[in-house]
């Protein structure tokens, strides 16, 4: 075993794989607000209260209708991506045409609302939402014991990252939606339902949401202002890997997840500034993000 | 002359009767985190606990006219002592009560001192409230860091349990509880090999985990509190802390702690708690009561603190009569012993730190558990004048002087 700045090269490879099952759950998130920015130009204050519901909704799943973890998987996210339609085609499609600012205070408003919903009907302190037996356990890797389900966790995510770039990026699909963004009027002279699609794109980020919520349920603790703490942290992730980026976001989701964990090792207490710090920094030397076009 | 003096007898009876029957106004304010991490153990269940005591005590003293405001302090000491301010200097608000997270309430009790008023905590934990930090107008009800560090901690030492490695909340009342128990590890023959200390709310503590794990400590104490106890308790469980042979030891965990992480997980927990729901048939009584207006739920020993020290500052300030300034009355209260249903007769020390006993509990397996809310085996029960740090030891200015 050898040491690097001090600390020995097993703890720092678990590390490393520890911010990276972290940074997991922010390219979920943060892929899920470049989707609705990007597309929608809408800033979506929301997406920290609709995770939440996704983890919610996975432990009603269970509780109620005894729908086991992969169930919610795929139910959650769609009922709560119906929710998001619903907010869509009521609030959210009046304000395309106004300043960033009018949507970031409607979705903030509207997280406000939820959260305070949640936590008058279910308290502060959480439910229990057990982890589905088949990925109870772990492989130990020599350096550091690997839960099953973490791993699970950072698969799933990739996949999902990947398949949602791939589609906006590489597909007829995705050119129409980016068309759509770019210039509405002409994409709607092609005979292309163009409200419907936006109505569509923002139900789907705010699915990424709710599936980032169901994954979290068995690690994470289940309460209201779950979402709220993260939220945050996923914004500056967005903000550093450039708004509106697909890629940008996957990229720095995982890679600050990295830096996260290494900062957890080197000095704890900056682990939850260390991101700010570096959006900070990246918002000085290039405002519009890493992966940013400069507008 | 008989007549004079048998007159001055009759008015003086008279008076007497008269200041008897006197009005009395008392404001009392709730704060506490009425929507974050901690608004489960105290929050609006501390303002139920308080509905209830005013109604008892009205009920015997129809005199007594209680009035109860409440306000959420946001965790953030600043935001509570600009409250505490606008409480006593424009509200006439005579008493704060409950204000979990030590660092507010630490904040209040300067507040409290400085317009001499009066502070009662049951809500924070910091042993420094009655430590260094003590001041005449503060009373620490229901807990203390070194108390709960006294209960848990010993009773890992004695198992067994000799080396730890601590898992801290980075603000006060960490601190204070990763001070006491190391203090009373150290003191019982046991070693601490290392610490990390993390931010309030924290989402993921895997890594730290990893940290102390690798430091092969036979312990691992969790300084902390709330969602970041049980996000601690579920990431130990997943990554196999405890069937690794490492033991975790609560060294604060609630009842609706135990509830949220399930008792899948939460089993075989040691902690300790001042008062418990399900100990006996008068507890199980007033918490029917208060889930009147908390259905659903289950109260924690900080909503039975406020209830019973709203009681006993009542019964004080009935005692003095009329509008005494915070040092009187938290004097009053330190001279008649306490007695009320929930922590039975005790007194108020000096420095301000009420006395009770205290309970070690161990979380029931799920099979072990008949109903909602039956979460725990009674292990030991820490006799009162053994619970808390002796008088002495606290250097709290106002002892000795």
């Amino acid at each position: 075993m050898f040491e690097i700045f001090g600390i020995p090269s097993n703890a720092l490879f678990s590390q490393l794989l520890i911010g990276l099952i972290n940074g997991s759950f922010y390219a979920l998130l943060s892929l899920g607000l470049a989707v609705i920015f990007g597309m929608l130009n809408i800033i979506n204050f929301t997406h920290g209260a609709q995770y939440m519901m996704g983890a919610f909704m996975a432990f009603f799943l269970l509780q109620y209708a005894g729908l086991s973890y992969w169930w919610a998987l795929i139910v959650a996210p769609v009922v709560v991506g119906l929710f998001g339609m619903i907010i869509e085609r009521t609030m959210l499609q009046w304000l395309y045409k106004l300043d960033h600012l009018y949507g970031l205070l409607l979705t903030f408003g509207l997280a406000l609302i939820i959260e305070g919903v949640f936590r008058n009907y279910f308290g502060s302190s959480g439910l229990p939402y057990a982890m589905p037996d088949s990925l109870r356990g772990g492989q130990n890797l020599g350096f550091m014991f690997l839960p099953n389900y973490r791993a699970w966790v950072v698969v799933a995510s990739l996949v999902v990252c990947l398949g949602t770039w791939f589609v906006i990026e590489r597909t007829r699909l995705g050119a129409y939606l980016r068309a759509a963004t770019e210039n509405p009027t002409l994409v709607r002279a092609f005979g292309i339902n163009v409200p419907r699609m936006i109505t569509l794109t923002y139900g789907f980020g705010v699915g990424l949401a709710a599936l980032a919520g169901v994954m979290a349920a068995p690690i994470y603790n289940v309460s209201p202002q779950m979402g709220s703490d993260l939220i945050i942290v996923v914004f500056a992730v967005v903000v550093i890997g450039g708004m509106g980026s697909i890629m940008g976001a996957i990229v720095t989701g995982f890679g600050l997840g990295v830096i996260e964990g290494l900062t957890k090792v080197f000095f704890p207490e900056a682990s939850n500034t260390v991101i700010f710090v570096i959006m900070a920094i990246v918002l000085l030397i290039r405002p519009a993000g890493l992966f940013g076009r400069t507008a | 002359m008989k007549h004079l003096i048998s007159m001055a007898a009759l008015a003086a009876a008279l008076a007497c009767g008269s200041a008897q029957a006197q009005q009395l106004n008392v404001k009392i304010g709730v704060m506490s985190d009425m929507s974050s991490l901690y608004a489960d153990i105290g929050g609006p269940g501390s303002v139920a606990a308080a509905k209830l005591a005013v109604a008892d005590f009205t009920k015997d003293h129809p005199n007594v006219k209680v009035e109860l405001v409440s306000a959420d302090h946001q965790n953030k000491p600043d935001v509570g002592s600009g409250i505490v301010n606008k409480w006593f200097d424009s509200e006439n608000v005579d008493m704060v009560i409950d204000v979990p997270n030590s660092g507010v309430a630490l904040a209040t009790s300067q507040v409290a001192s400085q317009k001499n008023k009066l502070f009662i905590v049951s809500g924070a934990a910091a042993s420094d409230l009655t430590g260094p930090k003590c001041n005449a107008n503060t009373i620490h009800w229901t807990y203390d860091t070194w108390m709960l560090a006294n209960g848990t901690g010993k009773a890992m030492v004695k198992t067994g349990g000799d080396t730890w490695f601590f898992l801290t909340a980075d603000y006060a009342f960490g601190h204070a509880l990763e001070r006491d128990t190391s203090e009373v590890v150290e003191k019982n023959g046991g070693k601490v090999l290392g610490k990390v200390r993390h931010p309030l709310n924290t989402n993921d503590f895997s890594s730290f985990l990893l940290q102390a794990q690798t430091s092969k400590a036979k312990v691992i104490g969790l300084a902390n509190a709330g969602g970041d106890t049980i996000n601690s308790i579920k990431a130990a469980s997943e990554f196999g802390i405890v069937s690794g042979g490492q033991k975790l030891a609560g060294l604060l965990v609630f009842s609706s702690d135990v509830a949220a992480l399930g008792l899948q997980t939460a089993q075989g927990l040691s902690l300790t708690e001042t008062w418990y729901w399900d100990a006996n048939d008068v507890n199980r009584a007033w918490t029917k009561r208060w889930q009147g207006e908390r259905p659903g739920k289950f109260p924690t020993m900080i909503h039975a603190g406020v209830y019973a020290g709203i009681l006993h500052y009542l019964k004080a300030r009935v005692a003095l009569g009329g509008n005494p300034d915070g040092k009187t009355v938290a004097a009053k209260m330190k001279e008649i012993p306490t007695d009320d249903q929930l922590f039975g007769k005790g007194t108020i020390r000096a420095d301000g730190r009420k006395i009770h006993d205290a309970y070690l509990f161990e979380v029931k397996k799920p099979s072990e558990s008949k109903y909602p809310g039956d979460f725990y085996h009674l292990k030991a029960t820490i006799p009162a004048a053994e619970a808390f740090r002796p008088l002495k030891e606290g250097n709290c200015p106002l002892v000795g002087s």
